[in-house]
């Protein structure tokens, strides 16, 4: 009995032994050689395969970064991770405008009231592929939440009361996997200003005034005075729908005291202390008070941004 | 009498024919009619008149745009109003043309005499095909697909047997089934046009078992009419889907992603054959259709003979107005029309009917997980597994949809009737194939 036991440990060992030895024999003979700065890289990713840098992964953007450097930006990680990267690598990083999400839709339960109920499958793809959707807007968020679902980050959330996704924008890393869920095209990515601020139309309804207007309280309805009132000439309206390009603002918030509607939001912004009281003083028709008291709040407003970076 | 049907699938929901002894009546014309210019699959026609311009009952008011396309005519004699986009069904914007109603004076060379002309021989078959073009003809029983593409047989094919889809297997419509008693004769006669526009010696009129009177009446007729034959059908649902109805009469099974003509078949719907009869024997473009307006708790419910561009609120309000209990607005059938949002959307070429549907009905039931049970792969008419495509579009894993032959989908609704967990399968199904479809088409170019 007792050889049996000594025989079989032996031949196991054995054949442990052998296979150690083929194992060995082969991974020398068949290595892969990779660079060791592909890991590297990946480390100093944020690894959350979020696909923001148009690749599949982290490790694929580390291995595209290390074959070539020159314009590849990791959207999640922003300039921090982009110049450790550069550091491995031993090359000088660019810096990229760092960008966030933003929704564009203030169609709320109270000013979008609902025209019909939805009873399918709870997702806003199939509502958008279905019909128009649950108010009279055909253009607004949906708010069954696929940018809830397909966020990394836990940034966005659909807020039950408004039903509305909310942008947590400490969390955001502006890596557009929202944008690419939402099938109305509601959230877009806008370049991140100091302090999170904000100045968008947040509205995508292209519908005439008067039937935006019906379907929503907050809609755009196209009238063009923001267009008008802008400086920089940064707001254009096509389709009875304002734009602001973000390159052109210098978030000077004129145009949100124009809007008839309050379809343009301006966010993280320190309360306007001098607005307030300004109307009230101000109710003679007088062109030239006017436009005294609305350069007020813009010199504050660009002062205090220089401030904060002091 | 023999009954046929097809073999795979489908599921049998209470007919509820509430209008089939309901003779058809004329609707007032509205004060103003809004004619949406993409009534049809395919292009939508191209506006050709102004606001302002002055048109006649039956004036071409949009052209067809493309080989899949279909011509608009105008359905009242007045003033366009406006040319601009209104809600349609689907609760999106599309273009359309509002006319001010003015009178009721129609085109001079439309025939409105009701003798019933027999002169068939007197039209070569490129005649019937362009004057069904010229008439804007398309499928009247809710798909749309412009008629003159269908009687085009392309080259190296033949036509053996042209069939009339007088099933109607929603439960609720009626439209057809009326047309049949009434206008008997010019469904015959517009059979006839068919055959001979796609050079075809045989007919079949499929009509399913619940019709007896419409058998008994179009079977008596044909005796006069060589080469058409009634087809008695059991009762069972999707049987007024083509290529159901093919398998029904023909026992043929059209092959996967191939078209009836395929197999030799070209199916026509009962109201179409009336509208190629009256376009090519009296002139008259398609700008009224049947439609039957029903529903458990409506008043008086009826069928209607309606301009194209009538709000159904007109329709609604003829039966007697909304009942208290409505608690859904369906545009066509309840296994496959829309719920409509709105009483404002026009009557289009493919609505057959308005249902009214009571508070009771109207709600779907409390999603519950799947039992794998199967009555779904049971009930799919396609021989699809419906289940598991609904999963597959959930992950939005395309490729195992493409795979599983989602694109087969002709959105019949059996899986979502047979579910005893109120899954909403289709809702995915559907999902899954518009976005498969896209995928296809996108690699083709």
């Amino acid at each position: 009995m007792d050889n049996v036991i000594v025989v079989s440990v032996l031949i196991l060992s054995g054949i442990a032994v052998l296979a150690a030895v083929i194992l060995y024999v082969i991974a020398k003979k068949f290595k892969v050689e990779e660079d060791p700065r592909i890991d590297l890289v990946a480390e100093c990713l944020p690894g959350a395969n979020c696909g923001g840098c148009g690749y599949a992964g982290c490790r694929n953007f580390a291995e595209a970064c290390v074959k070539d450097f020159a314009g590849k930006v990791c959207t999640a990680g922003g300039n921090d991770v982009m110049k450790k990267v550069a550091d491995v690598l031993g090359v000088e990083a660019q810096a990229a405008d760092a960008k966030i999400a933003v929704v564009r839709c203030q169609g709320s339960k109270d000013c979008r009231p609902k025209t019909n109920s939805y009873e399918g499958a709870k997702t806003c793809a199939i509502v958008a592929a279905t019909y128009g959707g649950e108010t009279g807007c055909a253009f607004g968020c949906i708010g069954l939440g696929d940018c809830e679902n397909v966020c990394q980050f836990g940034a966005i959330k659909v807020n039950k009361e408004t039903g509305l996704p909310e942008v947590n924008d400490e969390k955001c890393t502006g890596c557009g996997a929202c944008v690419k869920a939402c099938p109305k095209i509601v959230i877009e990515l806008r370049k991140k200003a100091v302090k999170f601020r904000k100045v968008y139309v947040s509205c995508v309804n292209k519908d005439k005034g008067a039937t935006a207007k019906k379907a929503c309280s907050n809609a755009c309805i196209g009238c063009g005075k923001c267009a008008k009132t802008c400086p920089f000439g940064a707001i254009t309206v096509e389709n009875n729908l304002a734009y602001i390009d973000f390159e052109k603002c210098k978030m000077c918030r004129k145009c949100v005291e124009q809007c008839p509607t309050g379809a343009i939001r301006e966010e993280n912004f320190p309360p306007r202390k001098p607005k307030e009281e300004a109307p009230k003083q101000l109710n003679t028709p007088s062109g030239a008070d006017k436009v005294e008291v609305s350069k007020e709040p813009q010199k504050i407003n660009l002062e205090k941004p220089s401030e904060n970076k002091e | 009498m023999e009954f046929k049907t097809f073999t795979i699938g489908g599921v049998h929901p209470a007919d509820k024919k509430i209008t089939a002894g309901v003779a058809i009546k004329p609707l007032a014309i509205p004060a103003t009619v809004t004619i949406p210019c993409a009534q049809h699959i395919g292009a939508p026609a191209e506006i050709i008149v102004q606001k302002g311009d002055k048109v006649k009952v039956g004036q071409l008011i949009a052209k067809a745009n493309g080989f899949v396309s279909a011509n608009i005519h105008s359905s009242v004699s007045g003033t366009v109003k406006m040319i601009g986009p209104v809600a349609d069904v689907s609760g999106y914007t599309k273009q359309a043309v509002t006319i001010q109603v003015e009178g009721d004076e129609w085109e001079e060379t439309i025939d409105r005499s009701p003798e019933i002309k027999h002169n068939i021989d007197d039209f070569k078959p490129e005649d019937i095909i362009n004057k069904v073009h010229d008439a804007g003809i398309v499928g009247m029983g809710g798909a749309t697909f412009p008629t003159k593409v269908k009687l085009s047989v392309p080259l190296g094919k033949k036509a053996e047997a042209v069939i009339i889809n007088a099933v109607e297997c929603e439960p609720y419509l009626t439209a057809d089934h009326r047309v049949m008693l009434e206008r008997g004769e010019e469904l015959m006669v517009g059979t006839q046009l068919i055959m001979r526009a796609v050079n075809c010696e045989n007919a079949y009129i499929g009509i399913e078992q619940n019709k007896p009177d419409a058998i008994k009446y179009l079977t008596d007729l044909s005796a006069k009419y060589p080469g058409i034959k009634v087809v008695p059908l059991k009762l069972k649902y999707p049987q007024g889907s083509e290529k159901h109805l093919i398998e029904a009469v023909t026992g043929r099974q059209v092959p996967s992603g191939r078209l009836p003509i395929d197999v030799g078949a070209v199916v026509d719907n009962a109201g179409t054959a009336v509208a190629i009869y009256e376009a090519v024997m009296k002139n008259k473009p398609l700008f009224e259709r049947v439609v039957t307006v029903t529903g458990d708790s409506v008043k008086n419910p009826g069928n209607f003979l309606v301009r194209i561009g009538t709000p159904i609120s007109a329709l609604i309000e003829a039966v007697g107005g909304l009942p208290e209990d409505t608690g859904k607005i369906i545009s066509g059938g309840p296994m496959m029309g829309k719920a409509v949002t709105t009483t404002e959307i026009p009557v289009a070429k493919g609505t057959s009917g308005v249902l009214i549907l009571p508070e009771t009905l109207a709600h779907r039931g409390e999603v519950e997980n799947c039992i794998r049970c199967g009555k779904c792969v049971d009930g799919c008419p396609m021989g699809l597994e419906p289940y598991l495509l609904a999963a597959l579009a959930q992950r939005k894993n395309f490729e195992e949809l493409e795979n599983n032959h989602v694109t087969d989908c002709i959105e019949c609704g059996c899986c979502v009737f047979s579910c005893p967990s109120n899954r909403p399968i289709l809702d995915f199904v559907r999902f899954g194939k518009q976005s498969v479809m896209k995928i296809i088409r996108a690699r083709k170019k």
